[in-house]
Formats: structure tokens, sequence, C-alpha cells
């Protein structure tokens, strides 16, 4: 066994410290040792996204980064993202469009999407596909999840629009 | 009184019933993180197991070597199949009939095959665990051709005597598993000799796999103070699974409660039973904690349920007209290591039977050949009713190839030959009553829709601009019109291990008006929470929101076979509709103690009783729950309840038509998906919003089927294809959007009406996808080419035909 590191990590907020091995995952421990249990394993090779969290402002998969990469830095997980008195628009347009079914892929998959809108607010339908593309969904065939995030982006757009 | 001023049309919208787009009630836990896998399961002093497997494909074991492993810190123990064998549990029963090691005894069978169990405190320390297991391996012969199998002297299954027959009969050869016949041999063979116009075809329907973005789990946690055990896991069909635990673990099935939390997807490869449960629940046992097993998705995609590996060879024949006139199909089933297919019992090739497909054909003969290789070993259905995925692409590829045969548009000869709307209820010529439909209907529709004449003309022009140099795209037109056979099924004739496929409803109404109900079926994504309500609403008059659907706990659920083979609205959804029913029944004779009337003076209008004639004397079902529980009624007792369980007299029929255009640049082999349309007729629509959502992941896993996802070998038995860096999972940037129609023919013995749909898009899916490919090189002379068709083959397949010359 290799020599334990201290690693500081700010995860949704709330900052955490503890020791671990070089060879822990980020994944590992956000499920094991933190409890965060909305990121999911699908294939521990970087192909599904399924563990998708944004990193220091980067959608990160998890699942292939050693928690000691990511020493210092601000975490944020679906859980994150928002809760049952103040659902994220893109939780809400998931919900209304019917972009999930087995609702596996979709922590990740609304992670990913928080960060595209947030890089590109005003996305195109190919804009999406693309900049989703790191994220694989088994039921739905993307259609929904497409509509989802146009819709969103919409719905974002507008508020941010009231509000200006 | 409020309910008063309501109009009827206001009640109705009121309750989201049947036909309502309902937003899905299980979606506000899965966006906000909130699902419970079973990965997402914590137990206090809670342990891990994986598996050392092989990395031989066939090979004898020597000897195994756990000391250094058990030096590791954290290693709890080590079991092989020696510690399982005093336990008996070193093999294990499958669905199919035959038996599978659950850890090497002896020997193994492919590669990834389950070695020993590596119990730790934590994954990484049974990870450092697994690398420190010596396993002394002696190479044996490889086979991975089940035609290679049948002649060789290698024999596979050496535990089985290879004189004896089989659960299916009697075997040709050693690594022969079955023969499995439908039809008539000699008048279809006598067809076929004396006909005007015959096509034949040899087509491999390449091993893929479900693949599931969850893999396969479980926890299994041994209480042994109470004598309980408790095991959670990614079942396709919890109670069958308790048991299947219990018959082979000899506790009492009453001793054992089975949990399936929420699913991530199953399409098939959560049906079966698996070594990881076994080796969990006896990890449980020896250690006395709680161990939990997942695989990783290497171990998923090389071992646990693939689908397909069908090598099938058929011959049509036809007038010169284009009136079919026989179907001769033969098959060559690869099953690998051990029958581990999950079919109901009386059909080792499950319902292959219905390869006629949607055509009136008077004479068909099917013999499908089961065969032991060093391939992993499953065969369950992926996303389809028990191998229709399979008779389906036959029958479709059948007419593709009988069309160019006869030199025929392929639509036009699917229109003449038709099962006519007045032929049903429809014997087929393998034995299938088809319940109901009108495919003529159907397919007129689809054509117009898509102008298919306009299409025609359109690749006409492509091909002469092809040839004259003026483009390197070629246009695909693909046709599919699919008949599913799903709700498996009457006990009469279907059951798995001996476990008759009926399914079951309880339903409790609660004093205030709302409701709990339970199924025998599991959801795993299919929105069951949502749409079981729907069917409730509409039967006893209670919102949709009013009502809890609860599925996959043993100790409260009623007994059912679980959800796979689009049986749960065929079958579960049934039972809800009738024990609705029973609820009714019991609510008239309430109702009219409460309105001092007789019971046949009342009538159920869509949330309440009324007094026929005097619409303003009612009782709502609010009225009735409260006063079930409240008044003390004459003859009649307190409570509210019901419970079903429904036996299907047939199974459902759903059919569709489907088309796919494509462009193909032929000198790259890429193709771009220009339009899809697929129009499903499902019968009664209980949930418009999800049959959609239903259809666009059927027909993107059918894509990924035709157009890339394999599991490949190598001559070594090597899975070459084991990470999703090589198996194809369709991303949002190649999936096209998908245009849905539909037609509603109910099925006239299903309580609603409704047929299940699925698994409908795949199993027409793939052939239309495939169809489209094959249908650019028609007029080139391509008459078939397997699948996949990743870009690679399609440029091969334009090679051949001399594209690039």
């Amino acid at each position: 066994m290799s020599k334990k590191m201290h690693i500081t990590l700010t995860v949704n907020g709330k900052e955490e410290e503890f020791l671990a091995e070089p060879r822990e995952l980020l994944i590992y421990t956000l499920r094991e040792r933190l409890n965060i249990t909305g990121p999911h394993i699908g294939c521990e090779t970087s192909h599904c996204g399924a563990c998708t969290v944004t990193l220091n402002g980067k959608s990160v998969k998890s699942c292939t980064m050693f928690v000691a990469q990511a020493d210092g830095a601000e975490v944020t997980t679906i859980e994150g993202i928002g809760g049952p008195d103040s659902l994220h628009p893109l939780q809400e347009a998931f919900k209304e469009h019917h972009g999930l079914q087995c609702g596996y892929c979709t922590p990740g998959m609304i992670t990913r999407a928080v960060k595209l809108l947030e890089e590109n607010p005003n996305p195109t339908e190919e804009e999406i596909r693309f900049g989703m593309a790191g994220n694989l969904c088994r039921c739905t065939g993307y259609q929904n999840i497409v509509k989802s995030i146009l819709a969103a982006a919409a719905e974002m757009n507008a508020a941010k629009e009231a509000a200006e | 009184m409020k309910d008063d001023v309501e109009n009827r049309e206001d009640r109705v919208a009121n309750l989201k019933g049947l036909g309502c787009s309902r937003k899905r009630v299980e979606d506000a836990r899965f966006t906000q993180g909130k699902g419970n896998y079973v990965d997402d399961i914590k137990l206090d002093g809670m342990i891990f197991g994986d598996f050392v497997r092989s990395p031989y494909a066939h090979a004898r074991i020597k000897s195994i070597d756990a000391a250094a492993a058990l030096e590791v810190p954290g290693v709890l123990a080590v079991l092989t199949a020696k510690d399982l064998e005093p336990l008996g549990l070193h093999w294990m029963p499958t669905l199919a009939g035959d038996k599978q090691m659950v850890l090497a005894d002896g020997k193994v069978l492919f590669q990834g095959q389950e070695v020993a169990f590596v119990v730790a405190e934590d994954r990484y320390a049974a990870a450092d665990g697994i690398e420190l297991v010596e396993v002394d391996y002696e190479e044996l012969p490889v086979i991975v051709d089940p035609f290679e199998a049948l002649q060789s002297d290698v024999v596979l299954r050496e535990d089985l005597d290879p004189n004896a027959p089989g659960a299916h009969g009697p075997r040709k050869h050693p690594n022969h598993i079955f023969t499995w016949e439908a039809g008539d041999k000699e008048p279809t063979e006598e067809v076929l000799a004396n006909a005007d116009v015959v096509a034949e075809a040899s087509m491999y329907y390449h091993r893929t796999h479900p693949c599931p973005l969850e893999t396969c789990g479980c926890v299994a946690s041994m209480d042994k103070v109470n004598g309980k055990l408790t095991l959670w896991g990614t079942f396709q069909a919890p109670h069958a699974i308790r048991t299947v635990v219990s018959l082979i673990s000899g506790i009492e099935e009453h001793n054992i409660r089975v949990i399936s939390p929420d699913i991530g997807g199953g399409f098939g490869n959560k049906v079966g039973a698996y070594p990881g449960y076994v080796c969990s629940v006896v990890a449980s046992i020896v250690t006395g904690k709680p161990v939990k097993w997942i695989e990783d998705r290497m171990d998923n995609l090389m071992t646990t349920a693939f689908a397909r590996d069908y090598h099938m060879k058929g011959r049509i024949s036809a007038t010169k007209e284009g009136k079919i006139t026989a179907l001769q199909c033969h098959v060559t089933a690869d099953h690998g290591g051990f029958d581990a297919c999950a079919d109901p019992t009386k059909f080792p090739a499950g319902f292959m039977n219905i390869c006629t497909g949607s055509y009136d054909i008077p004479t068909a003969y099917l013999e499908v050949d089961g065969v032991y290789t060093n391939k992993a070993p499953g065969g369950v259905s992926y996303r389809c009713s028990f191998r229709v995925t399979e008779a389906v692409y036959f029958i479709e590829r059948m007419i593709e190839v009988l069309a160019i045969e006869l030199d025929m548009d392929a639509a036009e000869l699917r229109r003449i030959n038709f099962i006519r709307k007045e032929q049903f209820p429809y014997t087929a010529a393998l034995g299938w009553e088809y319940d109901s439909g009108d495919y003529h209907t159907a397919w007129e529709k689809a054509l117009k829709a898509v102008d298919y004449e306009g299409l025609r003309a359109e690749q006409a022009h492509r091909v002469e601009d092809f040839k004259a140099g003026k483009t390197r795209s070629l246009m695909g037109i693909g046709l599919s019109f699919f008949t599913e056979i799903v709700g498996a099924g009457p006990v009469k004739n279907c059951d798995i291990l001996g476990l008759g496929m009926f399914d079951s409803c309880e339903i409790r109404i609660h004093p205030t008006g709302s409701a709990i109900a339970r199924l025998g079926t599991i959801s795993q994504g299919q929105g069951h929470a949502t749409t079981f309500a729907q069917i409730l609403a509409s039967e006893i008059g209670l919102p949709a929101d009013s009502i809890t659907i609860e599925e996959g706990d043993t100790d409260t659920a009623p007994y059912g076979l679980g959800t796979y083979g689009s049986r749960s609205t065929p079958v579960a959804g049934a039972a809800t509709a009738m024990a609705g029913r029973k609820i009714r029944a019991k609510a008239q004779m309430i109702a009219a103690y409460l309105l001092e009337v007789h019971d046949d003076d009342v009538e159920f209008d869509v949330d309440r009783f009324v007094v026929k004639g005097a619409p303003e004397r009612f009782k709502t079902m609010k009225d009735i729950a409260f006063a079930a529980y409240n008044q003390a009624i004459p003859g009649i007792e307190p409570g509210l309840e019901a419970v079903s369980y429904y036996d299907p007299p047939n199974m459902t029929y759903p059919f569709g038509a489907y088309v796919c255009v494509m462009d193909i640049d032929v000198d790259t082999g890429v193709p771009e998906i220009r339009r899809f349309y697929a129009l499903d007729d499902c019968g009664t629509r209980i949930n418009p919003m999800i049959i959609e959502g239903q259809v666009h992941g059927g027909l993107t896993e059918a894509l990924a089927v035709a157009m890339g996802q394999e599991i490949a070998y190598d001559d070594m038995g090597n899975v070459k294809t084991g990470t999703l860096m090589d198996f194809f999972l369709p991303t949002a940037w190649e999936v096209p959007n998908y245009e849905t129609d539909y037609t509603v023919t109910p099925s006239p013995h299903h309580p609603i009406g409704a047929k299940g749909v699925g698994e409908s898009p795949h199993v027409g899916g793939v052939p239309c996808f495939s169809n489209a490919i094959q249908d650019a090189f028609r007029p080139f002379g391509n008459r078939h080419t397997n699948m996949p068709h990743d870009h690679w083959r399609i440029w091969k397949t334009a090679n051949a035909l001399g594209l690039h010359d």
C-alpha cells in the first residue's frame, strides 16, 4: 500500500478533508467516502458519462480521475444543482419532456447539460448533440433529451431577459 | 358539493387515466440524483466480492492457490468450486434446463468465466486479492464456431453424458444441445421443389449484448440471528429469483426476501441468475456480513447474457405474381458454454416460430439446432420477446431477397402477402394464433406518410447520377413490417423452471380515497409507477396522482414472473385492470347501499356510481372508499382491497410499419440517416408520451445493433469488444430524430385492449436499418450482406460489388 495523501476538496459547497490512497478514484470518493450517490458508474473508461461532475468549471468524468488530481478543487454533482425546493430549469425540463427513462444516465446528463448551457446559452440542436456526445443514454434515443435541453435553454434565456 | 359542478370532461381529465400523456412520477427522484440503484445500497459492515476470471476460453484448471491473496490486508476469503461443492452450489440450474458452473469446476469454457470469488473489506482490496490468486491453467483447443463444434472431436461439456438426451430431447453430438422443430417438413419441401420462384439466403445474426448502462449486481445479507436472507439486486424477475435461490440453497422461501430497487435499464440482461448472486449469498452466509457484488463493464459485456448469435438459412417460394407459398428456415444457434437462454421451458428457441411474420404463408417449417461453443452463455431476448428479433429480421430479409428474385417492389410484395384484416384471429403455419391486426391500413398510412413513390423516383434518379459519375452517394429505402408476439404467456404453454407465466396485481384503497397497488413486475425505466396508476385510475375512478405503484419487493408484492418480453402491460397490466374491476364491483354494492337503491340500479361513471336515470344522485369513489372503512354495511366486509392473478388466454401481437431513408457515401462507407418513420400499433394507448419514448429508445438500440454493435471473438476465444471503446453504443451525435405515428387495433382478449410496445421498435427497427443499407446496393447486384453495417463493412460491400473500380 502506498502512502496516503492528504486531500482537501469542496463538494457542492461543503469542504471535505481526508486521507486517501493515491489510486483512489474521484467517483469512489464521492460515492463511497462522501455518500454522494447521484453520479453513477457505467463504464470506467470515460465513455458513458454517467459519472459526470463539474470540476473547477469543467465537465469531468469522475470515474477516470484520481481524487489526488482533484486536490483543492471545487466539485459540483447533481446534488448541488437543484433540490426539491429549487429545481434547476434543466431538471424541470427533463421531467416535462420525458428526457429520461431508467434514470441511470440522468444525473451525469443533467450535470453535463448545465455546463453546456453555461458555455453556450443558446445552442442549436446540432451543438447540443455534439456537446452531449460524451454522455450515453440507452433508453431515450436522445430525442427527448435534446428537446429538454432546448426547452431549458429557452426558459433560462427568457428568465434572464425578464430579469434584465 | 364541489364534484357536482364539475363537468364530465373535467372529471375524466382529473383522473389522468388511459390515453393521458401523464408526466412520470419517477422523474423527481431521478433528476435530483436520488434514485436508489443497487450500488447505492450501503449496509453496516458491508463487504465486497469480485471474481478471478479466466483469461482462457477453454482450459483445464490444474490448481488454484489463494495463499498470497489471503495475505492482502482487507481480503477476508477466497471461494472456489471446492468450497461451494459441499453445499451443492458449485453448479446451478439455468433457465433453459441446463446447468452452469458457479465457479470453475475443473475447467473453464469461456473467457471471463468465474474461477474464484474474492471477498474483501473494500473494492480496492478485492482487486488486489484477485491479482494474487494463482491459477494454473492447461490450455485446451478452442471452438468458437458452432459448425466446427458439431464436427469436432473436442468435447466441451465433459460433465454431460454424450449419449443421454438433453433437456429438450435427443442430442446429435456431444457439443449439440437440442433440435427444435415447428411446422411441416415434407409438405414445405414439396412446395419449395415445385414452386415458380424460390429465393434463398444465408444470414448471420451476430452476437451482441443488451448492455444496460447499469451493470448487474446484488447485495446479499444473511441475518443469522433470524435466519432471514435479504437479497437486493438488478433482477428483472425478483419473485422467480427468490424461488430459484430457495430451491438451490435450501433456505425456505418465506425466509428469503428479494428486492429489486431502481434498475438502470435491463433490456434482457437482468433476467437470468448469475454466479455473482450465488457467490454473494454464500459469502454472506460464510462471513455473516452483507456482501455486495457489482459487475464492471468488461465483466458485463464478456460474461452475463449475450443476445442472438443465430446462423439462419432460409428458402422462400412464391408464384410468379408474388404470392408466397412456403417458407423454410434452419437455424444453427450458438449458445456458448452453457445453455443459459432465458426462454419459456417448452421453447428452447424462444418464439422463433413467429418467423412467418405478418404474411399469409400457407406452409412452413422451422428447425433450430442449439450448439455449445467456447463463448459466454446467454442467448437472452435483448429488447424483444424471446428470439422475436431474430425471427423478424429473418422474414424481413427473406421478403427483400424474394423481391429481388421476382424483380418486384418490396413494398408491393409485402402488401399482396399480408394477412388480411378479416382473417384474424389467424392461425399461422408455425402454430401461433394472431389475435388481431390491420396490416394493410398501417402499411398504406406509412407509405403515404413518406411519399414512397416519390422516394423510389428519387432513388432511381440517384442511381442514374451515380452511374453517370455525377455523385458518389447512394440512397437506400429501408422497409420493414413486423408482427411481435409478446406478453408471455398462457400458463398452459409458458413457464420458466415450472413457474407459470401469469402476473399479478394487489390493490388497497385507503379510507380517504387514495390507493396503493403492488405488482409482480418491475420497471427498469418503462415508467410502471406512472402507467399502471393510469390503468387503475380509469378502472376505479380515483386520480392516478392518488395511486402509488410499488413493485420489486417479494415480501410485499404479489407473485409474478417479472418484466421482459414486453409482458408487463399484456399480463400485469391486465391483472391491474381485473383487480380494479373487483374493487369496482364491491364499490357498486357500497354505493347502492349508501344511495338506498338496488345494486343494479347504479352505474359507474368516470369517478362515481350514479343512480340510473338520476345523475344528480351519486356517490364518488372517494365517498365509497370512506364508507368502506367507516360504515357497518350489512352483508359486506369492511375494507376495499382486491388481488388478481392473470393468466392471459393468448399472447398479444403488436405490429408496425417502419421506413428508413439513408444516404450512403460509397467511398467511405458512412451512412447518413435522412429520415426514419415509425408507425406502431400497440392496441389501446395508455400513455402516448411514454409510448413515444419507448419507440425512440427501441429504435436507437436497433440502430446500434444493425449498424455496429457486436460481441466479437477471435479464434482463440478472446472477446474483442469488451469495453465501450469497441462495443458500439450510439451517442446523441449518431442518432437521428424519429417520426412516430400509430394506428389502434385493440387486442380482443386483453381487458383494456393493450398489447405492449417497449420492444416493438427494436424488433422492427433492426431489419429496417439493415434493409436500407441493402436496398441502396440492390441496383448493383446486392442480395444480402450481414450486419452489423459499420462503415468498414459498408465499404467492403460497395467494394465487393465493384463500386470502387
